[in-house]
């Protein structure tokens, strides 16, 4: 079971004088439950993301992100951990070993890399992150990390062949990719292509949740997966959702607009954010009165108990 | 064979070791240039008159000609003294008698190669094999069925006295005459080894040729000529790697490479450069291509402290075709003046070229490129683009694209772009798993794909590693 507790989070742009996004933010996220983040544009939705994440353009001026482990989370280290808890304060960590330790960010737009196929790419960050974790555990089991071990670079790239000790063999990964994306209904020739080089915007969310399927984390925030989805494209990133939470019992942090997505993903939790800020938090039926009504009314709802 | 190799084959261990003791050139000249060094030279090669006679003409030329020291942005060579180097070495290895069984190379040699990667088990993937250390080609292998078609691959010294004819009417002569300038000049008196390839009409080498240069001295200089010629209808596929450690006096290297593509006849020149940080690296390259004939350069330019190299393809025949891929990448003190020329000669004739160049801690790179198109080249068409990438705000780049067009029917096209490689990239991949170097690792090889996808695998795998060593800054 792990748990992302967000307490009084302020960030603003990281650059002189850069703008206050977030101004106390309070949001606290279980594997396995589906959060749904709404809120009108401008509101910090998206740098609240990036921030978890850990993107460099946001400077963290107040505040704490935590992730909560146990042992189940931790269950792929052979390593004798002991039976207990583990918690990381995110903010001290680089990206990477926030995205080893299980978090996973979802972009609005995801990145283009020319030249690098979908399967090179996904091995190597399924070997990056395995690699990162077992450092991470090591050093929080107050053990020399064995730098000859680590400092082997190039040989594990997927060129060299024959995967390295502790690798995903080459089998298993097509397997398992395989399944993945018969599940978002993907066209195997997507993994011989270029990282989301020139996937129109649907393939593009796609393959988020396709990478977010691969590399199984425990905490998945995803930025607008909707917007630009036909409603076929909708229908397939919904499913993937929902097979991220009932089959790798990961929790979502859903960042939406829109209700349309809530059809088919049903959140658990709804929560609005204003000005920096979660003001309004329930249920599913948060959402649809947000559809019928707007955010005017949480606006002077809050604006009240202030 | 003689009684050196005789102790080798008979592995006695003892012989093997004082074998490996002993003097590691059995020839070397005196440092320096002059006319006895080019006689000397010639002499120690047992080669014709008219060899030494175009030598003796291209030292003569080269004493002439200014150094080249005003182009716009060129890189500094005010620290190339001829008079320091050493033009000429010839390892112990009766290169005479022709090596042609891996096993029998001194271990000293062998080791280096395996090192560099060039195992023997390599050769299964290609139609032949030549290893030059220092000045002399020291391995050279052929698979039979390719000699039983009339293709020769030797090297340059042996072609001299086996196939003179040949060489005589191509050598520096159409193609790269020694006047083209200085350092071709230079290399016309004093070149030593490098390969030769001939294909008969109508024959296909499908598998690549490749040839290793290795330069192991100090304050050596390597003058290895190519000499390719693929007749009407053929096709070949061949390779160069080079490499040299590093030395505190510097390093120079200026091979020619000569092309002759027949008609309709394809030829693909591929490279992976690994100079050390102190080799001046000033090379001239060139192809002419008959009518349909298509050419293809394909290069990486790793290490060097400075690199002028710009191959070249003359466009001589109606719908020749020419296609240049280059990478360059300069790190910290080092200056890549890299690039493209096509002249386009005749009518319908096509070329592309596709530049990519990365910038690091300071490193320069420059793209010098020049489009010719002629009076009456008419529906000819080029399109070059150039892609610089730079890691930092110390590094730099340009780009001089000329374009010299006197026809109008043409279609030129040019395209380039200078970036600095993305955070949000960077940040994509970190949020995926992957640390800062890694991620630039995978952005830079990504950059590169379009040149590691024309080459043989294990040349891909060699320019990924060199790369990622350069990226880490490991390569010394």
């Amino acid at each position: 079971m792990a748990t992302l507790e967000i307490n009084d989070l302020h960030a603003r742009v990281a650059e002189e004088g850069g703008e206050r996004i977030l101004r106390g933010v309070d949001l606290t996220v279980e594997s396995g439950d589906i959060h749904a983040l709404m809120g009108p544009n401008g509101s910090g939705k998206s740098t609240l993301a990036k921030v978890i994440a850990g993107h460099p353009a946001y400077e963290v001026t107040d505040g704490e992100v935590l992730l909560h482990l146990d042992e189940e989370d931790v269950a792929d280290l052979d390593d004798d951990l002991d039976d207990e808890d583990y918690h990381w304060k995110l903010l001290e960590l680089e990206p990477n070993e926030r995205a080893a330790l299980g978090i996973f960010l979802g972009f609005q737009y995801p990145a283009e890399i020319e030249g690098v196929t979908m399967t090179n790419f996904l091995r190597q960050a399924l070997n990056a992150k395995a690699d990162e974790r077992e450092e991470l555990f090591e050093d929080e089991e107050g053990e020399e990390a064995d730098a000859d071990e680590d400092d082997d670079g190039y040989e594990t790239s997927p060129m060299e062949g024959p995967a390295d000790d502790g690798e995903i063999g080459v089998a298993e990964f097509q397997q398992i990719l395989s399944e993945k994306m018969e599940l978002l209904d993907m066209d195997e020739k997507f993994m011989q292509r270029y990282l989301n080089a020139g996937f129109s915007g649907g393939e593009k969310k796609q393959n988020e949740v396709l990478q977010a399927a691969m590399l199984e984390p425990a905490i998945a925030v995803l930025d607008e997966i909707d917007s630009g989805l036909d409603i076929d494209r909708l229908q397939d990133v919904s499913e993937g959702i929902n097979a991220l939470r009932d089959e790798q019992g990961t929790g979502v942090l859903q960042i939406t607009h829109y209700q349309r997505i809530l059809d088919y993903v049903e959140p658990d939790h709804v929560h609005v954010m204003l000005d920096g800020q979660v003001v309004k938090s329930g249920g599913a039926e948060l959402a649809e009165k947000l559809e019928d009504k707007g955010y005017d009314w949480v606006r002077e709802d809050a604006f009240e108990t202030a | 064979m003689s009684s050196q190799q005789d102790d080798l084959k008979e592995t006695d261990t003892e012989a093997r070791f004082e074998f490996k003791k002993e003097e590691k050139s059995a020839f070397q000249t005196e440092k320096g240039l002059t006319e006895e060094t080019v006689r000397v030279i010639s002499e120690d090669k047992d080669e014709p008159e008219w060899m030494l006679e175009r030598r003796l003409r291209a030292l003569e030329q080269f004493q002439e000609m200014p150094m080249p020291t005003d182009w716009p942005g060129q890189p500094d060579l005010s620290e190339v003294d001829v008079d320091e180097i050493i033009p000429y070495i010839r390892p112990d290895v009766d290169v005479r008698a022709g090596v042609d069984d891996w096993t029998e190379l001194p271990d000293e040699i062998k080791d280096t190669f395996d090192k560099l990667g060039i195992p023997e088990a390599e050769k299964n993937a290609l139609s032949g094999v030549g290893a030059q250390y220092e000045s002399e080609v020291v391995y050279q292998n052929m698979q039979e069925r390719w000699e039983e078609k009339g293709v020769i691959f030797c090297n340059m010294d042996e072609a001299v006295q086996e196939h003179e004819e040949i060489v005589r009417e191509h050598f520096m002569t159409k193609c790269v005459p020694p006047s083209d300038n200085k350092f071709a000049a230079l290399h016309g008196a004093i070149w030593s080894g490098g390969s030769f390839v001939y294909v008969p009409e109508n024959t296909t080498v499908d598998m690549p040729v490749q040839a290793y240069f290795r330069m192991n001295s100090e304050g050596m200089g390597q003058f290895e000529h190519t000499l390719i010629i693929a007749e009407e209808g053929s096709e070949v596929h061949y390779i160069e790697g080079c490499s040299a450690p590093k030395y505190s006096a510097f390093n120079l290297h200026s091979g020619g490479v000569e092309v002759f593509v027949g008609e309709d006849a394809h030829v693909q020149y591929s490279t992976v450069q690994n100079w050390s940080k102190n080799t001046y690296n000033l090379n001239t390259k060139r192809a002419i291509a008959e009518k349909g004939g298509r050419m293809e350069w394909i290069s990486g330019s790793m290490g060097s402290k400075a690199t002028m190299l710009y191959p070249s393809t003359i466009l001589k025949g109606r719908g020749a075709s020419d296609n240049h891929i280059t990478i360059a990448f300069a790190g910290e003190g080092q200056d890549i003046d890299t690039g493209a020329k096509v002249y386009h000669n005749a009518p319908d004739t096509k070329s592309t070229v596709e530049s990519k160049s990365i910038a690091k801690d300071g490193g320069r790179t420059n793209y010098r490129g020049l489009v010719h198109i002629a009076d009456g080249a008419e529906n000819s068409s080029t399109a070059v683009e150039c892609d610089a990438l730079m890691f930092d705000n110390e590094s730099t780049s340009d780009t001089m694209p000329y374009m010299e067009i006197n026809e109008s029917k043409v279609d030129v096209a040019h395209e380039a772009t200078v970036g600095k490689i993305g955070d949000e990239d960077i940040f994509y991949l970190q949020s995926r798993g992957l640390d800062d170097d890694d991620a630039k690792q995978m952005i830079v090889s990504g950059f590169i794909e379009p040149i590691t996808e024309e080459l043989p695998i294990e040349y891909a795998v060699e320019l990924n590693r060199l790369v990622e060593l350069e990226m880490e800054g490991s390569l010394g």
